[in-house]
């Protein structure tokens, strides 16, 4: 009986846990939105030249 | 190898560094802006090699790369705090090396990037050390180690878009593609997966060092973590000679890079006894060991808890192709997140130059900038420590290893305005007597000498 009431709660517990993690990547589909905004805010604009500028001596 | 109850950590990170003007054209060589970067240490140090307060050591290394090495840490919250301390430290010198140049009349921005290649294909690294004792078979544990180091990239990797011969992909390591050897002592000719050159930096009859060259940067402190403790709990099993499947790889090089392009982990790749095994199913085993060790020990505490649980999660997170279930804890899966949502916004490929912009802005490491410092601004990742532990870190080492001594002596020597040169192992008066102390033994946090030393300033 006890082992059949462990078992309920700890399947309660997996469905709490799915359903948080559902919620929150729907809320980060929100933010990431936001974030993308930011971000196309402040990148260079010439993003071609700015990335084919970019060489290095190589390191280790 | 019989097993440390403490093991020393430590991290190297070599930054790409870029000048950029108004019209995203670079305005200054590699030389020229590393020159400004470090124009105001050299000025203080006469040196563009110095040991910091904190214990670390911030240098101009090969090709121009502006280096931070942490200081020896022996727990993977101060590494965490260490490392990243790094950052923040090299931003200090990016804004007065701006100023600088505005003085001057350079119109130009700079850019410091914790990634693992430039545009044209050059390689720089993050090195990890650790601290492994002398006796036992290394051979046996780099036969062990070689293939979870090959195959961890899919758990730690911080993720690229890679030219390759079928076109634009996405590979899920930076490093990957320019590792050419599974283990030697060489390090730009020919870069291997560990590399032997033994340099313990302690007594070398009792320790030598475990150098990694083969991770990527992480800019997440909970990929970070995963990193360096999987490994760290690992060495551990390896101390204790627990029996482990061998997974040694046919082909280490080729395996490296096929696993790179597979974001499944289900790639096949091929075993030196003639099977084949998949990524996935070589972190499973590692993973299965590993864990079951840590309970038995005694030692599934802590952040290698929380670690060997992201490790399980990561795992099944990619198994069930389920990546968002980890996509606020692992780099690789984090930015591929990023790009895609990118793409769909604005109707380009893979191929597309912003999406390559992106890819390298993540990396920034200016934290009002850099597309990953600006998520976790925005509490959109998980982190290990938290800003105060990064601040503190800047300034006062470990309280538990040799760093502590070095610090408190660079500090003194400092108040006092005494001449003086350090290493990892010596301190030293630079003055007729020349006086100095060796410390052979990294967890020393204590040593008469060094306050005997530290008095004679004061």
């Amino acid at each position: 009986m006890r082992e059949q009431s462990e078992k309920q709660s700890a399947s309660q517990q997996r469905d709490e846990h799915v359903v948080d993690v559902a919620a929150a990547s729907a809320i980060q589909t929100n933010e990431l939105d936001a974030l993308l905004d930011e971000i196309d805010g402040v990148l260079e604009v010439n993003a071609e030249e700015f990335v084919r500028s970019y060489v290095q001596k190589g390191g280790q | 190898m019989s097993r440390l109850d403490r093991r020393i950590m430590g991290i190297e990170t070599e930054y790409g560094l870029t000048c950029v003007g108004t019209d995203g054209t670079r305005k200054l060589t590699p030389d020229d802006a590393a020159r400004y970067l470090f124009r105001d240490v050299v000025a203080r140090a006469r040196s563009s090699n110095v040991f910091l307060t904190n214990g670390s050591r911030l240098y101009l290394d090969v090709g121009s790369h502006p280096e931070y090495a942490t200081c020896e840490c022996d727990d993977v919250a101060d590494l965490i705090a260490h490392e990243r301390a790094g950052d923040a430290i090299l931003m200090r010198m990016l804004s007065t090396a701006e100023a600088q140049m505005r003085e001057e009349g350079i119109d130009g921005t700079l850019y410091l990037f914790k990634n693992n290649t430039d545009s044209a294909g050059n390689s720089y690294g993050c090195h990890e050390n650790y601290l492994v004792t002398r006796s036992g078979d290394f051979a046996e544990t780099a036969r062990h180690l070689v293939p979870f180091l090959i195959t961890r990239q899919l758990i730690v990797g911080a993720g690229k878009v890679a030219q390759t011969q079928q076109g634009v992909r996405y590979s899920v390591s930076q490093r990957a593609d320019h590792m050419w050897d599974g283990v030697s002592s060489a390090t730009t000719r020919s870069r291997p997966i560990i590399n032997t050159r033994d340099e313990p930096h302690a007594d070398a009859e009792q320790y030598r060092r475990l150098h990694v060259i083969v991770g990527d940067s992480s800019m997440s402190q909970t990929t970070l973590l995963l990193k360096v403790a999987s490994t760290d709990a690992l060495l551990r099993l390896l101390e204790d000679r627990r029996p482990m499947r061998d997974f040694t790889l046919e082909n280490p090089v080729r395996a490296i890079r096929e696993i790179a392009l597979d974001p499944t982990g289900h790639v096949k790749v091929r075993l030196a006894n003639g099977q084949t095994a998949t990524p996935l199913e070589i972190q499973w085993s590692y993973y299965t060991a590993v864990a079951a060790h840590a309970d038995e020990t005694g030692t599934n505490t802590g952040l290698t808890a929380r670690a060997l649980d992201l490790w399980r999660r990561t795992l099944v997170a990619i198994e069930a192709d389920r990546p968002a279930d980890v996509a606020r804890e692992i780099d690789w899966i984090m930015k591929r997140e990023l790009l895609e949502r990118t793409m769909t916004r604005h109707g380009v490929g893979l191929d597309h130059p912003r999406i390559a912009q992106l890819d390298l802005a993540y990396h920034d490491i200016r934290p009002d900038r850099g597309v990953f410092r600006t998520m976790e601004a925005r509490g959109l990742v998980d982190t290990v420590v938290d800003a105060d532990a990064i601040d503190r870190a800047q300034m006062v080492p470990p309280q538990t290893t040799r760093a502590k001594l070095r610090g408190d002596f660079i500090a003194a020597a400092m108040r006092t305005g005494t001449e003086h040169t350090v290493d990892w192992t010596q301190l030293k008066i630079s003055d007729h007597g020349n006086r100095s102390v060796v410390i052979k033994d990294p967890f020393a946090a204590v040593d008469a000498r060094v306050d005997r030393l530290i008095a004679t300033m004061e």
